[in-house]
């Protein structure tokens, strides 16, 4: 099968001023459709450039990035792009924020009846029944990740990119919207990249976690989770097989998280 | 596990009548409305009482006869005309202000090129008193509607502008990067993004930008008409006529707050969101 994301010796330099910067430093990595992954590494190590490439928001300094074995040119409209930023338009409700990729592209042309009915079922599917006529300023830092999760999904993409969406919220939140997005991807079938500063989140819901170095980022170290689904991931950190794993990711970020701290 | 249940609940408005600072706030507003009032009756009866005896009615006048006087140049049709004369241009210069201020302020919002260029000539423009401009309009457009209109425009112009292009560079890179990567065009861009945030921009700044319209209309008549409240203000000077001046910048100064509170309605209704 063919790797739906594909990186092939990916560099990025960006400049700060005139002074380079290597961002990521000859990344090999295959994502398999259909899976989860989750990109854990210290901060400024590169997972948001990581990201922006998939989306074909940023090119690649070397080496090249397909998508299904296609080279990326553009934006790529076969993913959807949950970003690191809350970005909900304030002037739209909820309903018409999560309306908002029906009214472009290609997604124009469906029928009236459709659009009501994708938004109406992804509205329910995240849990923002009679939120539907508030506006962003009136809904908690949940329910706006949930809004932003609607309007990522509502034009049913092959791929999901997710750039630390639950990063800010606190613990009990976090981890019911975890609950939430694992019922909500599991048995879909969609490839989700799903990018985080959090070792027991990425375990917890992920198929794969990759752990990359500080900067230039690179990737050193990679698991296949293999816990059972469906999870809970109330109670999954306390299985015995799930400490292993922990151990064995920590190791690897551990000693880059001192060296990615001295490097910024 | 023992689970506490509260013995003895209130409601929360309950809770808010029993707190003191509500009724001390209460109270205070009330003393600050009768000092208000107090302190206009006080103004008036000193001008009322002094003019004739401290000062030269001649110069000043007296409330009693502004108000005669409003009375009649009301009655007569006057200040009737006068008052929809400058109503007209105001909208009429508003509405240009607006249409020219939000069309170039996308424009250079969108190209930042094109706002490089232009931005000394902009500035330059902005440094000027626009009143210096009055006779230069008056010589290529008379002293008819249209010079009130784009002496009124050219006032309304500028912070329609500035909000406008503010609008525009408040949009998040981050969201037209989503909204790329959902499919959508340039066109979509500006039409879904950039035109409502510029628009919610200049919604919010309509208190700064609305009164340029009556001041601009004001100051065109006073220049050169023979109808509006500006017109009125200029002849009842030239004539000695305080009472006839006092009782144009009254009504003036109530078209004003007339047209600050329905600017601050219709705001409200448009930035419900907020
Ligand atoms: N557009 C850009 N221009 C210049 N430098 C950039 C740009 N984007 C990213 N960088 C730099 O590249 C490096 C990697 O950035 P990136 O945002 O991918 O890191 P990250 O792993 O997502 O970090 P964080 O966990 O803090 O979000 C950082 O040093 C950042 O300053
Ligand atoms: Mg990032």
């Amino acid at each position: 099968m063919i790797p739906i994301v594909e990186f092939d010796d990916v560099s990025k330099v960006f400049f700060k001023g005139t002074v380079p910067i290597q961002a990521l430093g000859r990344l090999n990595l295959s994502v398999r459709e259909g899976e989860l992954l989750a990109v854990v590494g210290p901060s400024g190590c590169g997972k948001s450039t990581l990201l922006n490439m998939t989306a074909g928001l940023m090119k690649p300094g070397t080496g090249a990035i397909r998508y299904k074995g296609q080279a990326i040119s553009g934006a790529n409209t076969q993913v959807a792009y949950v970003t690191q930023k809350d970005n909900l338009l304030p002037w739209r409700s909820v309903e018409q924020n999560i309306r908002l990729p029906l009214e472009m592209g290609p997604h124009k042309r469906l029928s009236e009846a459709e659009k009501r009915e994708r938004v109406a079922r992804y509205i329910a599917m995240v849990g923002l029944k009679g939120f539907e006529k508030h506006y962003p300023k009136e809904l908690s830092g949940g329910m706006r990740k949930r809004a932003q999760l609607a309007r990522s999904l509502v034009y049913e993409p092959d791929t999901l990119l997710m750039d630390e969406p639950f990063g800010a919220l606190d613990a009990q939140l976090k981890l019911m919207l975890q609950a939430e997005l694992l019922k909500t991807w599991e048995g879909s079938g969609k490839t989700l990249i799903f990018v985080t500063h959090d070792l027991t989140e990425a375990i917890s819901l992920a198929d794969r976690v990759i752990v990359m170095s500080g900067r230039p980022g690179r990737i050193i170290a990679i698991a296949d989770i293999r816990l059972p689904r469906p999870r809970d991931v109330f109670h999954i950190r306390f299985q015995p097989e799930f400490g292993d794993y922990f151990e064995e990711l920590w190791a690897a970020l551990k000693q880059d998280l001192a060296s990615g701290e001295a490097a910024t | 596990m023992t689970i506490v249940t509260d013995p003895h609940p209130i409601g929360a408005d309950q809770a808010l009548d029993a707190d003191p600072a509500i009724a001390l706030r209460r109270r205070e507003n009330r003393l600050v409305l009768i000092l208000q009032i107090l302190f206009a009756v006080v103004s008036l009866g000193l001008w009322e009482w002094g003019s004739g005896r401290w000062f030269s009615g001649f110069w000043v006048s007296s409330p009693s006869e502004i108000v005669t006087t409003l009375w009649t140049m009301t009655a007569d049709g006057r200040m009737v005309s006068a008052v929809s004369a400058t109503v007209g241009v105001a909208l009429a210069g508003f509405a240009s202000g607006t249409v020219l201020g939000m069309g170039l302020g996308i424009l250079l919002g969108l190209n930042p090129v094109v706002a490089r260029v232009l931005d000394p000539y902009l500035v330059g423009l902005y440094s000027l008193p626009r009143v210096a401009l009055v006779p230069l309009f008056v010589l290529w457009l008379g002293i008819g509607f249209e010079m009130k209109v784009a002496f009124t425009a050219l006032l309304v112009f500028f912070p329609i502008f500035m909000n406008t292009l503010s609008g525009i560079r408040s949009v998040d890179a981050d969201l037209i990067d989503v909204i790329k990567v959902m499919g959508a065009s340039r066109w979509n861009a500006v039409a879904k993004v950039f035109v409502p945030s510029a628009l919610s921009w200049v919604f919010a700044g309509l208190r700064i930008s609305a009164p340029f319209a009556l001041i601009g209309a004001v100051v065109a008549e006073m220049f050169s008409s023979n109808r509006g409240l500006g017109y009125l203000i200029s002849l009842s000077a030239s004539q000695f006529d305080t009472a006839g001046l006092f009782a144009t910048l009254v009504v003036t100064t109530m078209l004003g707050l007339l047209l600050d509170a329905s600017v601050v309605l219709i705001g409200r209704r448009l930035l419900h969101w907020q």
